[in-house]
């Protein structure tokens, strides 16, 4: 049984290097993801915890066309991304949630392409369902009775809340550290609105609305993607790229995205 | 006498190579900060606000995290010690929890019975106006229970191992349990539960999950260490290398010191 088992491990082990290499100019010419060529291998993405819903639905789309792909989707701040590929965290694709995130590891030489951008991204304010405060901008956040949660400047999403809050007094009660967590605190009722991206607020509209706000527009946010310098799969890599920009497109404006 | 002293001289290979790596892979950690530290602009970040405002809330809220501890876990502890009652395994069982639970549990946990929509925390809320979470009084409450079972375990153990004759003895003499309490066993089982204390406080210092997700993250109010550091490694590792040293110096200093002093008997 044990022996069978490593056999096993091993034939997929050799078949999967075997083929990704084989596969290697097919994909990484290919603009489009080429319908021919099947992509084999492991492809780990490191994606903005913003992306989080976009990229599961590409990811799964992107498998089901190519059943000897396997895709790893590593969710968090971006930051903090960029800082574990810095590192040296093996990863195949980077995509952020701003330039300046994906500058810090492209500075340091370790993006094999230049970053390209695939989507923007808009903040709202993140209310409970029905919005029993009746927040209607950015005014109404300087209530003195409200909690508001903000992501800490230091990450994509409080940059940009930084920046949309120009010439606004808030004092918040938490700098979160990325979005997801910011609005967590509302879907908790532990805050009473938080500057999230409209992505964020649409992927959890059974539990919180989103309040649109004019002065979101000086703060939309870029997100870049690149491959990585030393990805073990490049070829995959160069696809799943193409697969964001061309058909991932609808998944990317289904969930609040715009188009670049 | 001569011969555990010749025994101590001839380690076994097979115990001493693995005992070897297990030193150092605890402690080459611990060397790679030091050899990645900026030691060139140290100085300047040590000063920084920012720095010394997460230092001294953490400092703080680590020692009321204790305080708190104290006050809980003695008592609780002299339970499970001396009480013979049913379910006490059970009980010994769930003091331990938080040892083994993910902090971040611990964090989700407290927000659903101390946060502003839970169980307790509604009441708070209601009755008195008074929400924890994105306090400084939330943190203490992160801290004090992830460390707490490091204390009723120490002055458990300590308790188990006092002489209970010295306690049966002040009762033939007519003390109450109150007084044999604190005139008997609490000076029998002092260095217990110092070196519990110690335990408590160094684990409440390094609380990082549960404060993040019950407390949050707020400069001054609820940013201690552990959180600086986390959040300066997305904008500057060095910066982040730095919050780290500070913390395992204060740790180290704190530990070394007192258990010395404590529980330093034995060696």
């Amino acid at each position: 049984m044990r022996l069978r088992g490593i056999v096993v491990v091993a034939v997929l082990l050799l078949t999967g290097c075997g083929g990704g290499q084989d596969n290697a100019p097919a994909g990484g010419t290919g603009s489009a993801a080429p319908a021919g060529a099947e992509l084999t291998g492991q492809l780990t993405v490191f994606a903005a915890a913003s992306l989080t819903e976009s990229f599961d639905r590409i990811g799964q789309e992107m498998q089901a066309r190519n059943p000897q792909l396997f895709i790893t989707f590593n969710y968090g701040g971006s930051s903090g991304l960029a800082t574990q590929i810095n590192e040296g965290a093996p990863a195949d694709v980077f995509a952020a949630a701003s330039p300046a995130t994906m500058a810090t590891v492209a500075d340091r030489g370790n993006t094999a392409s230049a970053p390209v951008v695939f989507a923007r991204n808009q903040l709202v304010i993140a209310v409970a369902k029905g919005n029993p405060k009746k927040i209607t901008g950015l005014s109404d956040l300087t209530r003195p009775e409200l909690k508001v949660a903000l992501c800490a400047k230091e990450v994509p999403c409080g940059a940009a809340a930084t920046t949309a809050l120009a010439g606004v007094t808030l004092t918040p009660v938490t700098l979160e550290q990325d979005v997801k967590a910011a609005l967590a605190k509302v879907k908790l009722g532990e805050v009473d609105a938080a500057l999230v991206y409209r992505t964020d607020a649409r992927a959890s509209a059974s539990d919180v609305d989103g309040v649109e706000f004019p002065e979101s527009a000086t703060a939309i946010n870029d997100y870049p993607i690149a491959v990585l310098k030393d990805a073990p799969n490049p070829a995959a890599a160069e696809s799943f790229i193409a697969y964001v920009r061309a058909e991932g497109l609808a998944v990317l404006t289904d969930a609040g995205f715009q188009a670049p | 006498m001569p011969a555990s002293r010749r025994r101590s001289r001839r380690v076994p290979a097979a115990l001493l190579i693995p005992a070897l790596l297990g030193l150092a892979f605890l402690v080459l950690p611990l060397a790679g900060l030091l050899i990645r530290a900026p030691w060139g602009t140290l100085p300047e970040r040590l000063a920084e606000p920012s720095v010394l405002a997460a230092l001294r809330l953490s400092l703080l809220t680590a020692t009321l995290a204790t305080v708190l501890c104290l006050l809980l876990g003695v008592p609780l502890a002299w339970l499970l010690a001396r009480v013979e009652f049913r379910g006490r395994r059970l009980v010994r069982a769930l003091v331990t929890v938080p040892l083994v639970l993910p902090p971040v549990v611990g964090g989700v946990a407290l927000l659903l019975v101390f946060g502003r929509r839970g169980i307790v925390g509604q009441w708070l809320d209601s009755a008195f106006g008074i929400t924890l979470p994105f306090t400084t009084a939330g943190v203490v409450l992160a801290e004090a229970f992830v460390a707490l079972p490091f204390l009723v375990i120490a002055v458990e153990g300590a308790l188990r191992g006092a002489d209970a004759r010295y306690e049966e003895a002040a009762a033939t003499l007519g003390a109450g349990r109150w007084t044999t309490f604190t005139h008997v066993t609490l000076p029998l089982v002092a260095p217990g539960i110092a070196a519990g204390a110690v335990l408590c406080w160094a684990r409440a210092l390094g609380e990082f999950g549960a404060t993040i997700t019950f407390a949050g993250n707020f400069p001054g109010r609820t940013q201690t260490m552990p959180l600086a550091v986390y959040l300066a490694l997305e904008r500057d590792v060095e910066a982040a290398i730095v919050l780290s040293l500070i913390l395992l110096a204060v740790s180290v200093t704190i530990l070394a010191a007192l258990r010395d002093r404590w529980v330093g008997s034995a060696s």
